[in-house]
């Protein structure tokens, strides 16, 4: 085990269930006060690690989440400024330190993702605002000599015997001395005024005028920017550069030093840097992967589905039973490409590597793996590391991982060069560099039994690990099955007496990685497909199938495919040549039904004129934010069904840019409504669950309107298929 | 040699190479940073600022070009401190989410509305498609739009 992993703390469960950690108010440790502090300058009492209250009112959430989109600043400070009884208005966030008082309970390290941020965090940040409260309280009660008991809070105010009222800033440094109880008095959630009332963002305002700072805005004294020319095949390195001289004497050119991901140029501006990254003379080794093609993986994944693989969940005879009706086996095989996450900002980090300690600056979100990794790099301890979190322009999975391969780069570009250094990735960086969700086949055998059910379901899966070499594996790889592979396909809803999931893992030099919803991107579009293809082949409804097969089971998916049903008008008239496609799934503990209502266009591409979504997130803390988030995911679902496709062709990337990578616009945008289940359970996370649905609704929407099958993803294909 | 430049009403000098794209002379020389790098190859319009009014991408935009002409981007939309009304109208409809487009998002909608104060979906649409939202807020924004055409009021209201 590296030190990395030694330095990792346990992780537990990524994904919601099965976590037995008690919600114990992490302490203001010394680093946490420290960092608050120092965060801009200003003064202002720490009341527990996530929240600053200064003495002209504002109340500062320290955020252990990064903000990328997800609108986890405003739904967060909302929970704090509840118990706190504060007005949400006074709300300012920043991002945390690196500090354990800021771990993800889930994780045991910090860290943003797999949705949890909400489930997470909500009990730590409703005692948070408690505590807070009681402090405040108590200081308000030393200040006057009267009983705690004989006081209350209103709205940022503690309110005495005879009206006496006291601010909160005016009593927060008082409070700060107070030590915060252990298990303060929560609210009973029947009385919430903040948490389930539509928020604005709190950040809104820095994000409309272009002062908002994300990490490519990031400037600093004497920093240099370097651009990477990086190798065109995965696993290739740089044998040499012929111009080197020549680039050195370009304007503003300081450097071109050899670093782990290729040739890197630094000069005193971006685009001194990128003109002579583009007319760097690198002789490449390609390396072990220059053959590599996306139909030979599809082929090689094909053959491997039809073996047997390493066995995931297997539940009565499937086995035995398709074999004995052969003659009757309904099967599938789906395949799903490479996609990458292109966000909007492009990755790009800052460091600053002294003597004995080093800065670092990125919209990052796995910070305590990415703290380790640059101490390990540097031979440092990982408090010698100084971890700056900045707002990130989206990220959908990519800015977390576990090499932390782009804030790598800026410091091995900035190692001995004294000043600071920022990397930026060029858009074509971004499209070429990996970490992509993994190409994916899966194959489906089933038979049909009584009532046209499926009696019998073996589904073998072909595609990447994510978590293998990673922090991750110990916990969610369990004999070769990384879980989140088979996330959906095994555990499925569906009353299916017979089933049986394989897996198979093929290692290969193109880096997989979580993306917006991890392996449900494409165990939904396979499961949930394949589900209607079995209803047509039943001649039945697809709505009506599924409530069957969900007969006895969890009633939160019932009740969302219900609403959804309902509030689309399923199998009422549409319009002459439309027609309705469903899909459900579970995922991150949180509940989505989606119903496309498309039309045929030119090439048997599906139109999509409407979508009717369903959610059920527990309480719905922001409902605005809900509604974002899952309009957000149902565009980023269908910018990859219709158009995502990473195509590997001699061991090179095709795509490269927008132009080939192509996103959905504003002109393709079908009208989106967003339903909420009104709901006492606990909350959990809306970041991903949209997107696993939206592929197969509009499969199952093409399916209904023309009766074939969608075998491959995406619909529409920018590029020649080879 | 130095290339002037007005910018949101103020004079510069620039010494850069003349071929440089105006956004990395208005990100790295002048410190706006505002304006966004997205894809460098106007795909995206993230990099979206006026010139004389215009909507044009800073990206493709060798900065010689623009020497002598009104550039705007989105730190010179508002009047000084107040908000222009598509800014409002943005944080009335709680447009954004990840935040990185939208200032681009602006500066399109903002050259809309100047030559078509009351634009249709269809208008908002054509004008609009140059600008990705990769959080898909897409919806929201032409709402904004259309409250900021409204002068600010919610619709129906």
């Amino acid at each position: 085990m590296n030190a990395t992993r030694r330095r990792f703390l346990k992780v537990s469960a990524l994904a919601g269930g099965g976590f037995a950690l008690g919600f114990s108010l992490p302490r203001l440790t010394r680093a946490a006060a420290a960092a608050q502090d120092g965060a801009d300058g200003e003064d202002g009492a720490a009341l527990t690690a996530f929240l600053r209250v200064h003495a002209d009112g504002r109340i500062v959430f320290v955020s252990p989440n990064v903000e990328m989109g997800q609108g986890v600043f405003t739904s967060h400070s909302m929970i704090v400024a509840e118990e706190l009884d504060a007005d949400i208005e006074r709300f300012e966030a920043q991002h945390s330190p690196v500090d354990e008082a800021y771990n993800n309970p889930f994780f045991g390290a910090m860290g943003t993702g797999g949705s949890t941020s909400t489930p997470a965090f909500w009990m730590p940040l409703r005692r948070a605002g408690a505590a807070a409260r009681a402090m405040l309280l108590a200081a308000a009660a030393a200040r006057w000599g009267v009983p705690v008991d004989r006081l209350r809070t209103d709205r940022g105010r503690v309110i005495g015997p005879g009206g006496a009222a006291l601010t909160y800033g005016e009593l927060a440094t008082e409070a700060a001395r107070q030590s915060p109880p252990e298990a303060p008095a929560l609210k009973d959630p029947s009385k919430f005024r903040i948490i389930g009332k539509s928020t604005r963002r709190i950040e809104g305002p820095e994000k409309v005028t272009g002062r908002a700072k994300f990490g490519l805005d990031l400037k600093l004294p004497g920093m240099l920017t370097a651009v990477v020319a990086r190798p065109p095949v995965f696993g290739g390195s740089s044998r040499a550069v012929r111009n080197e001289s020549d680039i050195l004497a370009m304007p503003g050119v300081r450097k071109v030093k050899r670093i782990p991901s290729g040739i890197a140029v630094l000069a005193e501006s971006y685009w001194q840097a990128k003109r002579a990254c583009d007319r760097l003379d690198v002789d490449w080794d390609q390396g072990p992967n220059r053959d590599l093609s996306s139909d030979g993986l599809y082929q090689r994944y094909e053959a491997l589905a039809r073996t047997p693989g390493l066995v995931a969940e297997d539940h009565g005879q499937a086995e035995s039973r398709l074999q004995s009706r052969a003659g009757e086996v309904i099967e599938a095989t789906f395949f799903m490409p490479y996609l990458a996450h292109a966000p909007m900002e492009p990755l790009n980090a800052t460091a600053h590597v002294r003597d004995g300690e080093a800065e670092v600056w990125a919209g990052t979100y796995l910070q305590t793996v990415d703290r380790a990794n640059v101490a390990d790099r540097l031979g440092l301890k990982p408090e010698q590391v100084q971890l700056h979190t900045l707002l990130a322009g989206g990220a959908f999975g990519r800015r977390a991982n576990t090499k932390s391969d782009f804030i790598m780069d800026a410091v091995e570009a900035a190692l001995g060069e004294g000043v600071p250094v920022k990397v930026v990735w060029t858009r074509e960086d971004d499209i070429r560099g990996g970490m992509y969700r993994p190409l994916a086949v899966h194959r489906i055998e089933a038979t049909l039994g009584e009532g046209g059910r499926p009696e019998a379901w073996r589904q073998r899966v072909v595609t990447q690990s994510i978590l293998a070499g990673t922090p991750f594996e110990s916990a969610m790889v369990h004999d070769g099955v990384d879980e989140t592979s088979v996330e959906g396909a095994a555990e499925m809803p569906y009353a299916v007496p017979h089933r049986r999931i394989e897996l198979h893992s093929p290692q290969l030099g193109v880096t997989p990685l979580w993306w917006r919803s991890v392996g449900h991107t494409h165990t939904a579009f396979a499961g949930e497909h394949f589900l209607d293809i079995l209803a047509r082949a039943a001649k039945q409804d697809p709505v009506e199938y599924r409530r069957k097969l969900l007969d006895g089971g969890d009633p939160r998916l019932l009740g969302v495919l219900n609403l959804a049903a309902e509030t689309a008008g399923w199998g009422k008239r549409l319009p002459e040549g439309h027609a309705h496609g469903v899909a459900l799934r579970k995922s991150f503990s949180s509940y989505v039904c989606e119903i496309f209502e498309c039309s045929l266009g030119p090439d048997g591409i599906p139109v999509t004129h409407r979508v009717t979504c369903a959610v059920d997130v527990g309480i719905a803390v922001n409902p605005w934010n809900i509604e974002q988030q899952v309009q957000g995911a149902v565009v980023y679902g269908l910018t990859a069904a219709l158009y995502g496709a990473i195509d590997f062709e001699g061991g090179r990337v095709r795509q490269s840019n927008f132009h080939d990578y192509r996103m959905l616009r504003m002109h393709e945008l079908p009208r989106i409504d967003v339903h909420i289940v009104t709901s006492s359970e606990p909350p959990t996370g809306i970041g991903e669950p949209g997107v696993p649905p939206v592929a197969p609704a509009l499969a199952n929407a093409k399916l209904a309107l023309s009766g074939e099958p969608t075998y491959r993803l995406p619909f529409v294909r920018t590029t020649r298929r080879a | 040699m130095a290339i002037k430049l007005n910018v949101n009403g103020r004079d510069h000098a620039v010494d850069v190479d003349p071929e440089t794209p105006l956004l990395w002379v208005l990100r790295d020389a002048l410190g706006l940073t505002g304006t966004k790098f997205g894809c460098g190859i106007a795909q995206c319009g993230a990099c979206t600022v006026q010139v004389d009014g215009e909507a044009k991408r800073s990206c493709v935009t060798p900065v010689r070009l623009v020497a002598g002409r009104a550039v705007t981007t989105v730190e010179g939309l508002g009047a000084g401190d107040s908000l222009h009304p598509l800014q409002q109208a943005w944080l009335d409809e709680d447009v954004v989410q990840c935040g990185y487009c939208q200032t681009g998002q602006l500066m399109s909608a903002a050259a809309l509305l100047r030559s078509n104060p009351a634009p249709s979906d269809q208008e908002i649409d054509l004008a609009m498609s140059g600008n990705i939202c990769r959080c898909g807020a897409y919806d929201r924004i032409r709402k904004a739009i259309h409250r900021a055409a409204r002068g600010g009021r919610k619709e129906g209201a």
